[in-house]
């Protein structure tokens, strides 16, 4: 930049307007911040300073209890319901659903992208007009077909074999103790994970960004005899790293938080993912608020990890999605 | 690696071609199997199940379109139809916040991006956390929300004068919020505005912003436009796309939504006021296993939303600004 104008830029006066400006943006932000503070306070509190107004202790010591840094809601909270097993089952599924959904996303969005074939057209329309369809009409009928699953798949067995298998409809122990649930059905990892690990949303978005990279380099490659994956993996893929990581925040953000269709389909507590266990945990301890606080923090806190490391990616996926408008 | 065909097409382009087709359909084959399994079928079953009437253990009854028109003559429904439209209401005041929140943001000023990051932060945290979090701020007794309020009142209580009626008034105009019918819509429309105004609509708006050619302000500005008249015949035009894009996405997800806020605040209460579109089709779906009655709402559900679709696109095209 020229240094006359930096300097110029420098000297200029702080107008009225700047003022106004972070004097309200510091406002705004401030009750922004407030719920947060309020949920750091209750979670931190003793349960009996929970009930106490700000009248009879005045606004500071009402803000700041004497309890205050107080550990013990925390230890409470997951000694009510096994929170940790439900990190864990959120992160596998969570972490599987984003990995299918890209991984399967790329591949049929290069597909659509770069490669011809009788009736692509066609095919991707039917793929952009289910993105309108809402979840709830398709959920019901693969809900159904997710509870039938264990009787259909052993009944099918048992026909084949002639014995009576009961393979599918049973649940499974890992170390005779730990409830893995079933294979497939209501309560198993299998109806926590696949059927989200296939969107149409996510092939169009990479379909879109695939269709902005140049061809040079691909037939580059085929000229020196590189085939259609060895494109797909050498080139596409390194060349698309800030679309896939977006795609991939958005799904792991979006699995994380998700809340319908885990509450459907499990019953043991061993096995819901984060949401579904505070869900159970708050019909039990509804007016505990020192421990719903403290469960709170702890669904809050791996979203904000998560937007700390994507957070580049965070704006730019926006802006890709907004493209399309 | 080459393998031998065992039998040599014509030509090397037809060749090509089918080798190249031959590899389109293998990579589409994954994600396709998953959208046949868990979409386009569910799709086509999901309609026929509409005309059946299914509680999962008695037998299916073939009842036509009788769904429909039960549906039809459903005072319950239209009333979630109504207070899914209500809670809509919150769509255009956290449009317009966006945008001004963009506008203000997007001055040449030092801690603009600190401000960005902060502002953002509920639109990060959205979930069952921030949920439990604000039925503690709206909790009547003891909540942050109705504390706040009475301090207020303290204060106009304190002050000299004729306004000590404000004192004797307090405990009427201290809302019970998420347990009160007429307060429960207006609670979740206000925990929306905080979750959503500087989230990723603001984000939306501020790249428009950028977009705006400087050269337009500058002119405006030499022929004597002031700041209301610069937003109004310059910025606002300049942005409709994206505030289009973003109505058109808020009403759909409005129609649809509303279930997990209601599933986990209020129940649907009190009274069914908070009760949505989404949330009948949970009840009648996973709780009385009405299941066809389940799918003929949420194709019903399906027809407003396309309805809102195509009406937009119409209307897109004759007023929105495509620079």
């Amino acid at each position: 930049m020229d240094e006359a104008i930096t300097l110029k830029r420098q000297r200029a006066p702080i107008s009225l307007t700047t003022v106004v400006t972070y004097v309200f943006l510091s406002l705004l932000a401030l009750s922004m911040i407030f719920p947060f503070v309020w949920m750091i306070r209750t979670a931190f509190i003793d349960p009996q300073h929970v009930f106490i107004s700000a009248e009879e202790t005045g606004v500071l010591r009402w803000l700041v209890p004497e309890s205050f840094p107080k550990l013990d809601n925390f230890g409470k909270a997951v000694e009510a319901v096994p929170f940790g097993r439900a990190y864990v089952n959120t992160i596998i599924i969570a972490g599987c659903v984003t990995f299918g959904q890209v991984f399967t996303s790329s591949l049929a969005a290069f597909a659509f992208a770069r490669l011809k074939f009788p009736g692509r057209d066609k095919l991707f329309m039917a793929y952009l007009a289910t993105m309108m369809i809402p979840g709830s009409v398709t959920m019901i009928p693969v809900f159904i077909l997710t509870s039938q699953m264990p009787i259909l798949l052993d009944g099918a067995l048992s026909w084949l074999t002639g014995a009576n298998v009961a393979i599918f409809s049973q649940s499974y122990y890992m170390y005779q103790s730990v409830y893995v649930g079933r294979p497939v059905g209501l309560d198993s990892y299998f109806t926590l994970i696949v059927p989200g690990m296939f969107t149409a949303y996510g092939t169009f978005m990479l379909r879109q960004f695939f269709m902005s990279i140049e061809k040079d380099y691909e037939e580059a490659a085929r000229i020196d005899g590189c085939s259609t994956w060895g494109i797909y993996w050498n080139i596409m893929m390194p060349l698309s790293k800030p679309a896939l990581a977006t795609l991939g925040i958005f799904t792991f953000m979006g699995a994380w938080r998700a809340y319908l269709w885990p509450l459907i389909v499990t019953y043991h507590q061993e096995i819901m993912p984060l949401t579904i266990l505070i869900r159970s945990f708050q019909s039990v301890h509804q007016t505990e608020w020192t421990l719903m606080m403290a469960a709170s923090i702890l669904d809050i806190i791996p979203l904000l990890i998560a937007f700390v490391i994507g957070q580049k990616y965070f704006i730019k996926g926006i802006n890709i999605g907004g493209i399309k408008g | 690696m080459k393998e031998k065909m065992p039998e040599m097409p014509k030509t090397p382009v037809a060749a090509w071609r089918r080798r190249a087709a031959m590899a389109g359909y293998l990579f589409l084959l994954p994600n396709a199997i998953g959208f046949l399994i868990f979409t386009s079928l569910p799709v086509l079953a999901s309609m026929v199940l509409s005309a059946f009437d299914w509680n999962l253990i008695n037998p299916p009854k073939w009842v036509g379109l009788g769904n429909f028109q039960k549906l039809i003559v459903d005072a319950d429904f239209w009333k979630y139809v109504g207070n899914t439209v209500f809670l809509m209401m919150g769509i255009p005041l956290s449009i317009f916040l966006s945008l001004f929140l963009a506008v203000v943001l997007n001055q040449k000023l030092k801690g603009m991006v600190f401000f960005r990051t902060l502002l953002f932060i509920p639109s990060i945290t959205a979930g069952i956390g921030t949920m439990l979090l604000w039925m503690w701020i709206f909790n009547p007794e003891f909540g942050a929300l109705n504390t706040f309020l009475g301090s207020i009142y303290d204060v106009l209580a304190w002050l000299p004068g004729k306004l000590g009626w404000v004192w004797t008034a307090w405990d009427k105009i201290r809302p019970e919020w998420l347990g009160d019918p007429n307060w429960s819509k207006p609670s979740l429309i206000l925990m929306g505005l905080w979750g959503s105004m500087g989230g990723f609509n603001m984000i939306l708006y501020l790249a428009a912003l950028q977009g705006v050619p400087p050269e337009l302000y500058e002119a405006a500005k030499i022929d004597g436009a002031g700041a209301w008249q610069r937003f109004w015949k310059i910025t606002w035009p300049m942005v409709s796309p994206t505030t289009f894009f973003i109505f058109v996405m808020g009403i759909i997800g409005g129609f649809k939504g509303g279930f997990q806020t209601a599933h986990i605040m209020t129940n649907g209460g009190p009274s069914g006021s908070t009760t949505t579109i989404s949330y009948y089709i949970f009840n009648n779906a996973y709780q009385w296993f009405n299941m066809g009655y389940a799918a003929s709402i949420a194709w019903l559900l399906f027809i407003i939303v396309l309805a809102m679709t195509l009406f937009n696109w119409y209307f897109s095209q004759r007023f929105v600004h495509y620079g």
